[in-house]
């Protein structure tokens, strides 16, 4: 039995019926296309598959295409306007902050709504943020360089970026 | 050609924009007309008995195209000895138990292909292969290595002599050998098994054309001519009928993706017999039962040395755990033998390194591959010797590190340049070294547990010469690029290696603009795909894309404008010797403005009134094949407070000062170094692949119950370098991919023990959870050398 589902991906409208078990993450990479969203666990440990719904961001697999019916969604698609890329994106590029690059869509979606949350944040707020997404190439080292700059660039002071106690294992 | 402005910069890398916006080209993005999904039905146990599979209630499940086993596969995949098991390092082995890609009456590892279930969605491919009916009777499996080695123990496959799947001595352990050391120390060192993780796991598409004969296979690889030869040929199939494309994007590698596996074989002849398009993507669970794993070994070494601190010698066995069949490339990890004796002098070493076969997927390469553990022992065993005499850590190693270059060590393997002393002064004052050893003298007054570790550290890499890799590896590892300037002077430049997060679009393209003084964006780097470029590639490993592949480009870009420069004299009527090619552009020497740029030249190369004797057109070709490989090395410093009430460590520091020679693009080389620290610092404290040692059951399946470091988890870091061109190759360039892995386990947990040295603990295993360092400490109040302190 297949169910309706509405939904506004980056500002556009989509109508497909699926089955009601299609997860989102599925959903936007098979149905709606959109294979900028990647996949790199089955139990929502590495976060690859981070969008914002509703402006929240959600691991896209730890919800169903049918739970997103009527809300808004962003992809990593999304975030360039205009042919202007989004100021996560550019400090992604400008600091390196990504190496293979398939967990960089989940990775600046995380960021964007942390920085939504807090313009800015401090390293560790960064580094908290962000435990929800893996990288296996960069370290993170300047995976949270970039986020910074990119609160900087977005208006956020960054004033307290250089606030960092020893990295602790919490 | 001394133009310099793109070689060292920071360029900013040319594959980000499509990374960043979502555009990337991973193989899980793609979809052919009339593809199927696969599933694999795989062993539920370790080592199980197959009486029966029942397909025929999965052939009925919805949107099934097919369910395939062992007998649909054996007539298209030739067998049984389809897998191959390259010599590398360990040419003789004992036994090399046949691999073919799936499963026929006895399953030997957890994972292992049983069935591959074939329909229209990916969802139902799922669901049909539970339908599946396999019917299993359970044979005691083989998990333990050294269980594995009594002669009572079971065998990882039924009828075999045994479970040695080699035993080399590549010197042996004389009477000579520690006659002259004054302090002998032994210790055990493990090496717990690790998954490699690349946060894409594997995935392909095989498309097989019917009527064409041909096959073409995406598939997220480092090595996509080798997925050729070997899938092609297994399968009937000449190289030029088949067609590989790693990616085009892949999704980091770390050693995982450098071997043909069962999957890329079935999936080819999959698509042959349903006609269909056949993608299959690994799921991390999969990944983690199925993809290769690293390290799984045991170190027995014993350490002599005089009393002043210099080192006598050094013997070692290293137990493998190889899995229930042989790596393709697993053997190469035993060249940890074959560098234990790191950065240092030795009169003699003795090695030993023995394979054992289990029940569980095979190890191979994984980030440093059998560096890694030579770090990990030689700074171990140099910690421990200091430990016994009272001697500092940095002087020891100071006084003993290799000093001339070429530098021959014990096994004739030969260091070009080093400069080792200089790398671990650098690190010494960045860290603050005297400070920090005052501070953890007064630390200690207070009952806190301050450790300084360092790791000083060597590597082989650019794998690598022929007349090495030749006999040691079973291929000789040269690497091919061919340059060609297009009529209007655009360039693309085709690699036989393949970029999986390592930058060489841009790297390389700094290279090509350097060497011809083309624009940079006039320059496109091609690889990956089997039907482009120069005959045979040799991928992406052993950090040797710069160092081999570089060179090999290089030389077609040198070669490319030789030939120019004989055009560019022939059409400026002068003698070749005073043409100069100065940034692009061709003059006559004195007369600046008698010239003609690259692009002129290139386009007249195309036309007519060439000079007698020249052919047509501007392009070149080269295979390098290197006179050594190249030997980065470097000094970390790791620094560590541990809580001796909860076992649990905190890095307060972490120094890397590395020297791989010249550098292309310092900001990649520092991304090199930090997720290689990272990854050995992974496995220093979070990582290890557990299996239930009765059952055989993988116990760490999912990444719930397998902790790779977040951002959370990671240090500050200190990066600086040092710069000792290397002279085996023009550009002086040495390799970065793997720097950090093969330095960093052995600094932090030098610096742990470091740390608990007031308790008496002399050596602490991986990962150095906070549980294992408590129950440490624990053990040894009370017996500790400085027993007031310990009983505190």
């Amino acid at each position: 039995m297949k169910h309706k589902v509405a939904t506004t991906i980056n500002g556009r409208r989509h109508e497909d019926e699926v089955e009601p078990r299609l997860l989102l993450v599925h959903y936007i990479r098979d149905v709606a296309g959109l294979t900028g969203t990647h996949i790199g666990c089955d139990t929502s440990q590495c976060g690859a598959c981070t969008i914002l719904v509703d402006g929240k961001a959600v691991k896209s697999c730890t919800m169903f295409a049918v739970q997103a019916e009527g809300k808004s969604l962003t992809t990593i698609e999304g975030m360039a306007k205009d042919g202007e890329l989004h100021p996560l994106q550019q400090a992604f590029w400008d600091e390196h902050g990504l190496q293979c690059g398939y967990c960089t869509p989940g990775m600046i979606m995380a960021a964007a709504y942390l920085l939504a949350e807090n313009p800015s944040p401090t390293d560790d707020e960064i580094r908290k943020g962000l435990e929800g997404n893996l990288c296996r190439c960069t370290g993170y080292v300047n995976i949270i360089k970039s986020v910074r700059s990119a609160a900087k660039t977005m208006g956020g002071s960054a004033a307290r970026a250089g606030e960092k106690s020893a990295a602790g294992r919490s | 050609m001394a133009i310099t402005t793109m070689i060292g910069a920071k360029i900013h890398r040319r594959e980000d924009p499509r990374l960043i916006t979502g555009h990337g080209r991973f193989v899980d993005d793609m979809t052919r007309p009339g593809m199927v999904h696969m599933a694999v039905v795989r062993s539920p146990f370790a080592h199980a008995k197959i009486l029966s599979i029942d397909p025929s209630v999965a052939k009925k499940a919805p949107g099934v195209v097919g369910v395939y086993t062992y007998a649909d596969f054996k007539d298209h995949i030739a067998g049984p000895a389809t897998i191959p098991a390259a010599p590398t390092f360990v040419p003789e082995k004992k036994q090399t138990p046949d691999h073919f890609p799936i499963a026929h009456d006895e399953a030997v590892y957890q994972g292992e292909p049983i069935a591959v279930v074939l329909a229209a969605e990916r969802y139902q491919a799922a669901d049909a292969a539970q339908l599946v009916q396999v019917e299993y009777d359970q044979l005691p499996a083989v998990i333990d290595i050294e269980k594995a080695m009594e002669p009572g123990s079971p065998k990882a496959h039924s009828g075999a002599p045994d479970n040695i799947g080699w035993d080399l001595t590549y010197s042996p352990e004389t009477a000579d050998t520690f006659k002259e050391a004054e302090v002998r120390v032994k210790e055990r060192i493990l090496q717990q098994r690790l998954f490699p993780i690349p946060i894409e796991g594997r995935g392909l598409v095989a498309e097989y054309d019917e009527y064409d004969k041909r096959l073409t296979l995406w598939t997220s690889s480092q090595v996509p001519h080798f997925i050729r030869l070997f899938v092609g040929s297994a399968c009937g199939l000449a190289e030029n009928q088949v067609r590989v494309i790693a990616g085009p994007d892949v999704g980091g590698g770390f050693g995982s993706k450098l071997r043909p596996y069962p999957e890329e074989y079935l999936a080819s002849i999959a698509s042959k017999l349903s006609r269909r398009p056949v993608k299959w993507i690994e799921g991390r669970s999969e990944n983690l039962v199925a993809t290769t794993h690293g390290r799984g070994q045991i170190f027995d070494i014993e350490v002599g040395a005089n009393k002043d601190g210099t080192l006598v010698a050094l013997s070692l066995t290293q137990y493998i755990d190889v899995g229930a069949y042989q790596g393709v490339f697993g053997a190469f990890q035993a060249v940890a033998c074959l560098l234990s004796g790191g950065a240092y002098k030795w009169k003699h070493i003795a090695a030993r390194t023995v394979g054992v076969l289990t029940n569980k997927v095979s190890t191979d390469p994984y980030r440093g591959a059998g560096r890694p553990e030579a770090t990990h022992l030689v700074e171990r065993a140099i910690d421990l010797v200091a430990r016994e005499i009272g001697m500092d850590a940095a002087e020891i190693r100071r006084k003993n590190f290799a000093t001339e270059f070429p530098f021959t060590n014990n096994f004739g393997l030969i260091y070009d340049s080093g400069d080792y002393e200089k790398s671990l002064d650098k690190a010494l004052s960045l860290a603050g070294y005297r400070d920090l050893r005052r501070e953890q003298e007064a630390l200690r007054k207070q009952g806190r547990y301050l450790g300084i570790g360092l790791s000083t550290w060597i590597e082989i890499c650019g794998l690598g010469p022929s007349a090495a890799t030749a006999p040691a590896a079973g291929v000789a590892l040269v690497e091919s690029a061919s340059v060609r300037v297009h009529p209007t002077g655009s360039v693309t430049v085709h690699v036989g290696t393949h970029s999986h997060g390592q930058g060489h679009d841009t790297t390389f393209a700094q290279i090509v603009a350097d060497t011809m003084g083309v624009p940079y964006d006039q320059i496109d780097i091609r690889h990956g795909d089997t039907a482009e470029g120069p005959a045979f590639g040799f991928g992406t490993y052993g950090s040797r894309s710069l160092a081999v592949g570089g060179i090999a480009i290089r030389r077609s870009a040198v070669k490319v404008i030789d030939k120019a420069r004989k055009l560019a004299a022939h059409i400026l009527e002068a003698a070749e010797e005073d043409v100069v090619f100065d940034q692009g552009t061709f003059h006559i020497k004195g007369s600046p403005d008698k010239k003609k740029a690259l692009g002129e030249i290139a386009f007249a190369s195309y036309g007519a009134g060439l000079p007698e004797g020249m052919e047509h057109g501007l392009d070149a070709v080269t295979y390098f094949d290197p006179p050594n490989f190249v030997w980065p090395f470097g000094a970390h410093v790791c620094v560590v407070e541990v809580d001796a009430e909860t076992g649990s460590v905190d890095i307060r520091k972490y120094v890397a000062v590395d020297d791989c020679g010249n550098v292309i693009n310092p900001m990649i080389v520092d991304g090199q170094i930090h997720g290689g620290v990272v990854q050995g610092l992974a496995q220093a404290l979070f990582e290890e692949v557990v299996y239930d040692d009765e059952s055989g059951q993988l116990r760490t399946g999912t990444l719930t119950d397998y902790l790779i470091p977040t951002a959370n988890e990671i240090p500050e870091f200190i990066l600086d370098k040092t710069v000792t061109p290397s002279p085996t190759n023009e550009l002086g360039v040495k390799g970065i991919g793997e720097a950090g892995t093969i330095a960093a386990s052995a600094a932090v947990i030098n610096a742990i023990v470091d740390a608990l040295a007031p308790f008496g603990i002399k050596h602490v295993d991986m990962p150095a959870s906070p549980d294992r360092i408590w129950k440490q400490i624990q053990a040894s109040r009370g017996m500790s050398h400085d027993g007031k302190e310990a009983r505190k």
